[in-house]
């Protein structure tokens, strides 16, 4: 009885004690990446930084603008494309296909987020870059090599579409079939029931599924590196190439390090995109509550 | 039953995957009164429910044949449109699922669908209603208010006044006390009386006192096929059937 009791008391302990090194593994990185880019805040200020937009690493000019703004263009447009595809794939398989449909379709979406990033990434060199350059930009723009933010906004909202697919397709099954036969037993069509109800209910793990797709897309490198054009400027339009921070380090580091402060600028980058991804977190965090406690209210 | 019934079944097979649910219902339910389905639990008296306002749509490899007519037109009709059919009828479910949204949407929300735009319209079928189950005096001073924040009996109050507010014939109870504590119930079960003037009411329980109480009919289910159906009194003082008697008595359940 007493050793019963006391496995209990330690497997708790233990737990914790596991739980509290993984999740202080985000602070190790942190303060890590904090201590190497020391070198160049000593250098320049914070302000300096991240507003200047001119990048010249052997003229010890270091303006991490462009990349930040490629960050944000790359992954705003991603989220643009996919949420709402998402959301209609998921409601589709939830409420509307039939049970011999949905058990064709399901595999298909999570083949998706099986397939790796550089086969996303040829991809969008070989299809999307084409259909752009030589299709969609020549409606808007004079010229466009089609290595733009756009062809990394699309390789990646395909690549985010699984993940947010299948999280709201989750929270769409936690609604009460009941809660549904209420709307409906009331005449409302399905269409009004999803919209009014259902929707309604799922907002917060809907919101909470966009986060997640988008603290991905933030990330991710390999794929969006290989069309985005890589070129450290700002982008004006989806058309023009950007330079994301990901991108940036992976493209750059290990390589000319002898550069006086471009090791310290590039762990910099790292520390940026970590802070933009936990500000993202966290505000997120704080509508979401706020919702919650609208919907409950 | 000398009047011409509100809902006739006739002949009606359901079948959900192999297992085979409703058995030849054929069965006539009369214009204003309340009639009660028991039955021991999983013997289809909810599947025949719900077979009412087509509810068993939604259910995957559901099969059914046979003929519901209600005020003489066939909702299983390929032609019959399913919002008009369900419109006729209010549902109250096991629990109550307010809706999420507040006090007063909810109640408005029928009217809504239905093409109801007018504030002072709706304000006047919401106030109604919520007169109609007894709530107005409890939640006119939070009409606002979440749903959810009431506590459950009244919840199902809402749910009923929510049924009413789009003009329903007919009212579905599914077993809608058995959530609910006895002051709730009897206040529930006093409304179905009220309420029987003006409309249908179609009740399943598994509570013999409550079928006695509020119904002046009684259909007794068995193993997916009607074994009786009569009088209140008449069916549980004096069944006809050896089953219908075993199963008052308390024998099979």
């Amino acid at each position: 009885m007493q050793l019963r009791l006391l496995k209990d008391k330690i497997l708790a302990k233990l737990m914790l004690v596991l739980t509290l090194a993984s999740v202080s593994v985000i602070l190790v990185i942190g303060i890590g990446l904090y201590y190497k880019s020391v070198p160049i805040l000593h250098r320049l200020s914070w302000g300096e930084l991240i507003t200047s937009s001119v990048w010249k690493p052997l003229k010890g000019l270091f303006g991490f603008y462009p990349f930040i703004m490629g960050t944000l263009w790359v992954t705003g447009i991603a989220i643009i494309i996919a949420l709402p595809l998402s959301l209609l794939t998921a409601l589709y398989i939830t409420e509307y296909a039939s049970v011999n449909i949905k058990r064709l379709l399901a595999p298909f979406v999570n083949l998706l987020s099986g397939i790796p990033p550089v086969i996303f990434g040829v991809w969008g060199v070989l299809f999307i870059i084409p259909l752009i350059q030589n299709h969609i930009a020549p409606h808007f723009v004079e010229f466009s090599t089609g290595y733009s933010v756009l062809a990394g906004g699309i390789v990646l909202a395909v690549m985010i579409f699984p993940l947010i697919v299948s999280i709201i397709s989750e929270v769409l099954r936690t609604i009460p079939q009941e809660l549904k036969d209420a709307s409906l037993s009331l005449g409302a069509t399905q269409w009004e029931t999803i919209k009014k109800v259902v929707l309604r209910k799922a907002l917060p793990g809907i919101v909470a599924a966009t986060v997640l797709a988008v603290s991905r897309a933030f990330g991710e490198t390999i794929a969006v590196l290989m069309v985005c054009g890589n070129n450290a400027a700002v982008p004006h339009s989806v058309f023009d190439p950007g330079y994301p921070l990901p991108a940036l380090i992976a493209n750059n580091y290990g390589e000319m390090l002898s550069i006086p402060l471009y090791d310290s600028a590039l762990m910099f980058a790292a520390l940026l995109l970590f802070i933009i991804i936990l500000l993202f977190n966290i505000i997120s965090r704080v509508i979401l509550t706020r919702l919650e406690r609208k919907l409950a209210s | 039953m000398t009047q011409t019934p509100h809902i006739s079944v006739q002949h009606l097979n359901v079948h959900i995957g192999n297992q085979h649910i409703l058995k030849d219902i054929t069965i006539n339910i009369p214009d204003k009164k309340v009639i009660s389905i028991i039955g021991p639990s999983g013997c289809g008296k909810t599947t025949l429910l719900k077979s009412f306002n087509r509810l068993l749509d939604n259910t995957p490899e559901v099969k059914i044949t046979g003929k519901v007519l209600v005020d003489n037109e066939d909702i299983y009709d390929a032609n019959a449109e399913v919002t008009h059919i369900r419109k006729k009828m209010g549902l109250l479910s096991q629990r109550p699922f307010p809706l999420p949204m507040s006090i007063y949407d909810n109640v408005a929300y029928g009217p809504r669908i239905h093409g109801i735009r007018k504030k002072s319209e709706l304000d006047q079928l919401v106030e109604e209603q919520l007169k109609a189950t007894g709530l107005w005096n409890e939640v006119k001073d939070r009409l606002n208010a979440s749903a959810t924040r009431l506590s459950i009996g009244q919840q199902q109050r809402l749910c009923l006044a929510r049924g009413l507010a789009v003009g329903p014939e007919i009212i579905l109870g599914d077993e809608s006390t058995s959530a609910l504590d006895p002051v709730s119930t009897s206040i529930i079960e006093d409304l179905f009386i009220s309420l029987k003037e003006k409309y249908t009411i179609v009740l399943v329980t598994h509570i013999l006192r409550q079928a006695r109480r509020v119904s002046d009919y009684i259909i007794f289910v068995y193993m997916g096929k009607i074994i009786e159906f009569g009088p209140t009194e008449e069916l549980l003082l004096n069944p006809k059937e050896e089953l219908t008697k075993e199963y008052v008595k308390g024998y099979i359940s």
